[in-house]
């Protein structure tokens, strides 16, 4: 093994062999076999991979990653004569860039990329069964991180994207110019289908735009799913009628097969609801068939990333979430829970801020300092409304409006039903909070620095927002995150 | 009832100085706003009539005050909303819209209940409004 | 006044009344409020006009006291900031109405200090119920700023009972009276007929607070207007030309349709299109770049300003 070859990247001490030499039976290092090339210069039409890969020791780093490049494309253990049946110099993926990761001592970023033949038009499983399908489980490697994707605007425009988009979700709401806001049923499991309709016709009455169901919610002994539904939607009419304005419920189809979760979208749908729910462990193409049936039915879908963290929080192995974020948008989600910042669960600024950015912009310019190493033009493609759930609470208004903008869905679950004065008053106080802190960031005031003072006046005409103030206040969750960015060193903000 | 449509429905009625600063922002931003009212606030009900044109090429808010003054002298007891449009790729729709005038009383809106097969049930929201003519609402 | 607490300016109690005299530093609220390089501009971008240039140098002292008596609670009412600018056409009104709209901004008299240049046309309709709708459209858009009416007296047409124009003339007086915060309006146009529409409006004519006369330039000032003119293009007279062209603006003015820079400018825009031709006549040889940038007496000389004596009528287009 070469291992002192990499010097800067350019790789220039391996040749690829060609003719026949190349051809002889046996073993030969994937590098040999044309799968780097230093001197690649990727096609507008590739699709481009960024793996961090952190190799066994002893083995260099640039067959590693043609190890990568080969194992994600064309390339067996072994030389097989029927590749010279086939363009094969043409489908082999070539890893054309290795560099160390800054600050780390044995993990390389490998940049790949990918010809568009090699996959089928708008299909998600195809992609993803060649970049993430073996070489996960590569040996020569120890571990193995999908970091980002570019996806070509030729393979873009084969998916038809979020089945609503951000714009037509705000003009079907009718709500223009504030984060929306929603809170999860709680406790998740447990409740009959009438006390859990009633948590959800409090907290919409109270002010929130969206209730929501839990991922584990499908069809239960304690509550089967038409049960729900019947109660969630009499809940929802309820409080549409006492308010004027348009509500939902994330009513969740997720089953055990397509035909169940289609007959249960379907009775959604027959009840008048505006958005059903779906969780990402249903799986890839199940996600797409839902975003097709949600775009022939005019409704709104949401995604749970239930499971994501099993794969994305490690820094060294696995998947950025910011390349879920990607495959969704094409895969044709409308609403993606995407992180909070300031709440409980895993995420630093720049990450998350990065994510959102993936999700709403018309294209992303390279951001490393939020982990964008790829431009990306999503070529009309609807934006997906990110949303931000999971510990926060009305306090912490200022920095969910800064952090996140505009365009997102603040879930305040127990930060709505835990209220003391209950749950119609904890929704109330959330949204005052919300419309107090937005109206003072359009009158051009420092929301970040005056944010507390700023709530504390909105309180004043509240009770609702004071007790929610006097009882959640002080709460953060002030841990170091775990996938943290190489380029900026950052810590979760209190 | 309190109809909470628009972007600061639970704040105490913005004043006139905090809507104009509210335009200000939109101008800022390049959007042109525009006023438009009702007398059937029905939820689904989209098309609100239009008080004249959005206003394009605007510098100050006092221009687009002055028209909410004679849409409020015209309609006192409609409701009166200011929208802001973002023509950018890829927006091309609203980008704020709140309620700045609303009738003394507001009557708010019946469910009625359809029971269609079995335990199912069809709504429908009805503006308790719209029981007389048009012009004769409030 | 906001600028008073944030500026160097101090005064020692707050209140009007009683305490230590109060000390104002007028010269750091003129610093801050920087109009002193708008005036330097005003003063680059046009030549001669002095009377004006003093003129707008006392409105502007004005302002400037105003607001420091108002931050001490003295108050003369809210000026009047409405404007008449006369004189004949390319005298520089125009020019003076947008270094005007800046200094008022700067001072914080108008919130945006952009200026709408409109005509009769812009404000007034073609038909029963027309008129309204356009003024205030104009208002809107001029609202936060100046609204500049060039040959305002067209809005009043006495001759005609009916005419439109005095429904935007009510209009802009209700806005004048009642939004001063919010618009200053300037009127402009020749001094004989502006004198004559003010007179037959007496309530416009009342909420004019200055009026201004734009006097002619004189010959020397045309051309040192005309060298500045060149400097811009990128053009260059040879010494026989310079004097050519002072002549040419001595027989210009006394030919009829004249209009001051404006007429220069045109001069200098028919003398470069005489400069190409011959250029372009003299095709085969080798330009440097001296020909390109040079004109010549020639050039000049060429208009039928110089056979005046005989056609003295189509001099305009000449």
């Amino acid at each position: 093994m070469q291992q002192n070859s990499l010097s800067n990247g350019n790789g220039a001490a391996v040749k690829p062999k060609s003719g026949a030499a190349r051809y002889k039976a046996g073993v030969m290092k994937y590098a040999q076999m044309g799968y780097w090339d230093s001197g690649y210069q990727p096609r507008e039409t590739d699709i481009l991979a960024l793996f961090r890969i952190t190799p066994q020791e002893g083995v260099d780093p640039i067959e590693a990653a043609a190890a990568v490049a080969g194992e994600s494309s064309t390339a067996t253990w072994t030389v097989v004569w029927t590749d010279r049946l086939t363009a094969c110099d043409r489908y082999r993926a070539k890893a054309y860039k290795v560099e160390p990761v800054p600050g780390s001592h044995d993990q390389y970023f490998a940049y790949i990329a990918y010809d568009l033949n090699l996959f089928e038009p708008g299909s998600i499983a195809n992609v993803t069964a060649s970049i993430i399908g073996n070489v996960f489980g590569f040996k020569p490697l120890k571990a193995l991180r999908l970091e980002d994707m570019r996806f070509p605007t030729a393979y873009v425009k084969t998916f038809a994207g979020p089945a609503t988009g951000i714009v037509v979700e705000r003009e079907r709401l009718d709500k223009f110019g504030r984060p929306l806001l929603g809170a999860t049923v709680k406790p998740k499991l447990g409740l009959s289908g009438k006390n859990y309709g009633r948590v959800v016709y409090e907290a919409l009455k109270g002010g929130l735009d969206f209730t929501k169901d839990d991922e584990n919610i499908n069809s239960q002994a304690f509550m089967h799913w038409r049960d729900r539904f019947l109660n969630c939607m009499e809940a929802v009419n309820r409080a549409q009628a006492a308010t004027g304005e348009i509500k939902g419920h994330y009513l969740n189809v997720t089953a055990g097969t397509m035909e169940d979760m289609y007959e249960r979208a379907q009775f959604a749908k027959d009840l008048g609801s505006v958005i059903v729910m779906i969780d990402l462990v249903i799986g890839y193409t199940a996600i797409q068939s839902m975003a097709r049936w949600a775009r022939k039915n005019d409704m709104i879908l949401h995604l749970h990333r239930a499971g994501h963290s099993t794969y994305t929080r490690q820094k060294n192995h696995g998947i950025s979430f910011r390349v879920i974020c990607k495959w969704m948008r094409l895969a044709g989600v409308d609403h993606i829970h995407a992180g909070t910042v300031v709440g409980k669960l895993e995420g630093d600024p720049n990450s998350v801020q990065g994510f959102y950015n993936v999700l709403r912009e018309n294209s992303n310019p390279m951001d490393l300092q939020r982990g964008i190493f790829f431009e990306q033009d999503w070529a009309g493609l609807p934006g997906v409304m990110p949303v931000a759930s999971g510990g926060i609470h009305a306090g912490q208004m200022h920095q969910l409006l800064h952090y996140l903008g505009e365009d997102v869905v603040l879930q305040f679950g127990g930060g709505t039903i835990g209220h003391p004065m209950g749950i119609q008053a904890g929704a109330q106080a959330n949204r005052v909070a919300l419309e107090a802190m937005v109206l003072a960031r359009n009158e051009d005031r420092d929301i970040w620095n005056e944010g507390p003072a700023i709530l504390a006046d909105a309180a004043k005409h509240c009770a609702p927002l004071k007790a929610a103030l006097d009882t959640w206040g002080e709460i953060t969750f002030n841990y170091t995150s775990t996938d943290t960015l190489d380029f900026v060193p950052t810590a979760t903000p209190a | 009832m309190r109809l909470t449509q628009g972007a600061f429905s639970f704040l105490p009625d913005l004043t006139d100085a905090q809507i104009s600063s509210q335009i200000e922002y939109c101008l800022k931003n390049g959007w042109a706003v525009s006023i438009e009212y009702t007398d059937d606030p029905h939820p689904r009900n989209t098309y609100w009539e239009m008080f004249g044109q959005p206003m394009f090429d605007i510098r100050d808010a006092a221009g687009i005050m002055a028209e909410l003054q004679s849409c409020r002298k015209t309609f006192p007891q409609h409701y009166i909303k200011l929208n802001a449009f973002d023509s950018a790729l890829g927006r091309e729709s609203l980008r704020l819209s709140f309620i700045v005038g609303r009738p003394d009383k507001e009557p708010g809106f019946a469910l009625e209940r359809t029971e269609v097969g079995g335990r199912n049930v069809q709504y429908t929201t009805r503006s308790y409004a719209v029981e007389r003519p048009e012009g004769e609402r409030y | 006044m906001d600028t008073i607490t944030n500026g160097q300016a101090r005064r020692d109690d707050p209140s009007p009344q009683g305490g230590p005299a109060p000390q104002l530093d007028l010269d750091a609220v003129f610093r801050e409020s920087n109009i002193g390089a708008v005036l330097d501009k005003l003063e680059r971008e046009l030549i001669g006009l002095e009377p004006v240039k003093s003129r707008i140098r006392d409105i502007a002292a004005l302002l400037l006291v105003d607001k420091l008596r108002h931050s001490l609670g003295l108050s003369a009412g809210a000026p009047s900031l409405h404007m008449s600018f006369t004189g004949n056409p390319g005298t520089g009104k125009t020019t003076v109405a947008l270094r005007m709209a800046e200094i008022l901004h700067r001072l914080g008299y108008v919130r945006k200090g952009h200026l709408i240049a409109v005509t009769r046309d812009d404000l007034v309709g073609q038909y029963i119920g027309h008129t309204a709708p356009k003024t205030r459209e104009v208002l809107k858009r001029a609202m936060g700023g100046v609204l500049f009416i060039d040959e305002a007296y067209y809005l009043y047409r006495p001759e005609n009972e009916r005419d439109y124009g005095q429904e935007a003339i009510e209009i802009l007086l209700q806005v004048m009276e009642n939004q001063r915060e919010d618009l200053v309006v300037i009127f402009a146009g020749y001094k004989d007929r502006m004198d004559t529409f003010f007179r037959s409006n007496p309530g416009m004519s009342s909420r004019v607070a200055h009026h201004i006369d734009f006097p002619d330039y004189t010959p020397a000032e045309l051309h040192s207007i005309a060298g500045l003119m060149l400097e811009q293009m990128q053009y260059q007279l040879d010494s026989e030309a310079d004097t050519t062209l002072l002549e040419y603006i001595e027989r210009r003015i006394k030919q009829p349709h004249f209009a001051n820079a404006r007429s220069v400018r045109n001069a200098l825009d028919r003398a470069r299109l005489r400069q190409a031709s011959r250029l372009f006549e003299r095709r085969g040889g080798l330009l440097s770049k001296e020909d390109l940038v040079t004109i010549k007496a020639a050039d000049i000389r060429a208009s039928r300003v110089f056979a005046a004596e005989k056609s003295a009528g189509q001099a305009e287009n000449q």
